[in-house]
C-alpha cells in the first residue's frame, strides 16, 4: 500500500506566478508539482504525492479563513501525510507552511513542514515537526534530500529529533538514560569548557526579551523619527540597498519635504509586490500625515531624516545589528520616539 | 506598525499597531485617495498615542474603525 501525500506549496513554487500572484486563493493540482516532483522521486514507489495544494503568500497569511480553506482541500485528498514547503527563509511562506502543518496535526493527520531555522514562521508549527532547509532555493537539492528522509521517518510513525535536523520546538520526550544527571551535567560543563557552547539537554528559545522603553510623556513636545524596513529608497537606489538578505541600512533626508513623491522614491523590497508602494510611497513611509500632525502640533518635531532597510530573509544577526545601530544613532541625535513600518 | 502581528510579538516588539496589508503598512489601496489618507492619519495618530502608553510586554493596539 502506498502512503498518500498531500504537498503544500506557495504560488511561486507551484509556477502560478511571483509577487503579482501573492493574492491567489487556495487551489489544488493533481500529483506533484515543482519541488514535489523531485521529492516524489526521492521518496520512491512506496509513496505517492496525490495532490498539490497551493496558495498565494499574501492570501495565506492575511486572510483569516485561509488555513481553513487550505485544510478543506487537503482533507478532500485523504492524505496519510501532509508535507509543507520547503519555505527556506521566506517569512510569509514559512508562516503559511507552519500554520498548515499545525492545523493538520490538530486534525489528527501526520504532518511535517520544512524551513530554515531563522524562518519567522517556525514557531507557529506548534506540535507538528519541522525539518531544516537551507537559506534559499539554491540549496533545494540538499534540502529535499533532508526532507525526503524526514517524511519517510514521520510516515513510519517514528519521532523526528535534532539528529534528523529537526528545528523549532521539540516536545518533551521521556526516556531512561543509563547515566545519571550528575554525570551528564559534568560532561556538559566539560564540553562547554572545551569550547562547545551549544551542548545542552534543555534548549532555550532564542527569542529576545525586549525591555519596553518608557512611554513618551507628551508626543506634542517630542522629536519623533519615522523608519521602515520596507526598503524605500530614492528612485535610482543610489546606495544599492539589497532587495533580500540586506547587509546594511541607509538614511535619507526629509527636510523640506511634506510627502514622499511617487516616481522619486520606490521600494526595492524583494519580498512583496511593490506596485502599491511605488504608486504612493507614503504607504510605506507615512510622511504626508506625519508632516500634517507636526504642523498641527500633535508631533513636536519630525526627525530630519528617515532610516530604511529591507526586511526580507535578513539574518537575525544583521537585523539585530541594524536595530542596535538605529537606536544608538537616534538617541545620539536626541530622538525620543520612533514609528517603524514593517511589511 | 505592521500586518504580521504574530511575528512582531514573537520577536518581542513591545508596541505593535495593526495595519491592513503586508505591501502597504501605512496605506489601504482599496480606499479612494482621500479616505486612504484619512486612514493613514488615524494610524499614525494611534501610533503616537501608543508610544505614550506604558507596556510591560509585546502589546497589540488596533485603530478604532471610527475616530482613533
Amino acid at each position: 500500500m502506498t502512503t498518500r501525500i498531500v504537498h503544500y506549496l506557495n504560488q511561486f513554487f507551484t509556477g502560478v506566478g511571483g509577487e503579482d500572484s501573492a493574492g491567489t486563493g487556495p487551489a489544488r493540482r493533481d500529483g506533484p508539482v515543482g519541488p514535489g516532483t523531485r521529492l516524489a522521486q526521492l521518496l520512491g514507489p512506496e509513496f505517492e504525492i496525490v495532490t498539490t495544494v497551493y496558495c498565494g503568500d499574501d492570501y495565506a497569511t492575511t486572510t483569516p479563513t485561509a488555513v481553513q480553506e487550505i485544510m478543506a482541500l487537503i482533507k478532500e485528498a485523504q492524505p496519510d501525510v501532509v508535507v509543507a514547503g520547503p519555505a527556506f527563509t521566506s517569512g510569509r511562506y514559512g508562516l503559511a507552511c507552519a500554520r498548515v502543518v499545525a492545523a493538520a496535526h490538530e486534525a489528527g493527520l501526520t504532518a511535517i513542514a520544512c524551513m530554515h531555522t531563522d524562518n519567522p514562521g517556525l514557531d507557529e508549527a506548534g506540535a507538528a515537526p519541522v525539518v531544516a532547509s537551507g537559506e534559499t532555493g539554491r540549496t533545494m537539492k540538499e534540502t529535499l534530500d533532508n526532507l525526503a528522509a524526514a517524511v519517510a521517518k514521520v510516515a513510519a510513525g517514528e519521532p523526528l529529533t535534532r539528529a534528523d535536523d529537526r528545528v523549532g520546538k521539540v516536545p518533551r520526550l521521556n526516556r531512561l538514560d543509563d547515566r545519571n544527571s550528575a554525570e551528564r551535567a559534568v560532561d556538559l560543563v566539560l564540553a562547554r569548557l572545551g569550547g562547545d557552547r551549544r551542548a545542552t539537554e534543555v534548549p532555550l528559545p532564542k527569542f529576545d526579551q525586549v525591555t519596553p522603553a518608557s512611554p513618551l510623556e507628551d508626543p506634542s513636545k517630542a522629536l519623533v523619527a519615522i523608519l521602515t524596513e520596507g526598503a524605500l529608497v530614492p528612485d535610482d537606489n543610489p546606495d544599492g540597498l539589497e532587495s533580500a538578505r540586506a547587509t546594511k541600512w541607509l538614511r535619507y533626508p526629509l527636510e523640506g519635504m511634506d510627502s514622499m513623491p511617487a516616481g522619486e522614491y520606490r521600494s526595492v523590497h524583494g519580498g512583496f509586490s511593490t506596485v502599491w508602494a511605488n504608486e504612493d510611497p507614503n504607504r510605506i513611509l507615512p510622511l504626508d500625515v506625519a508632516r500634517q500632525l507636526e504642523s498641527e502640533g500633535a508631533i513636536g518635531q519630525l526627525h530630519r531624516e528617515y532610516m530604511t532597510t529591507a526586511g526580507n530573509g535578513t539574518s537575525v544577526a544583521n537585523a539585530r545589528r541594524f536595530g542596535v545601530e538605529w537606536v544608538g544613532e537616534l538617541r545620539r541625535l536626541g530622538v525620543q520616539a520612533a514609528l517603524l513600518t514593517a511589511t | 506598525m505592521c500586518n504580521l502581528v504574530s511575528i512582531a510579538k514573537r520577536v518581542g516588539a513591545p508596541r505593535i499597531v495593526t495595519t491592513r496589508g503586508i505591501p502597504y503598512p501605512a496605506g489601504d489601496p482599496s480606499l479612494g485617495p482621500a479616505d486612504e489618507k484619512a486612514w493613514r492619519r488615524r494610524l499614525v495618530t494611534k501610533a503616537l498615542q501608543v508610544v505614550a502608553t506604558p507596556v510591560t510586554a509585546p502589546t497589540v493596539f488596533e485603530v478604532d474603525e471610527h475616530g482613533q
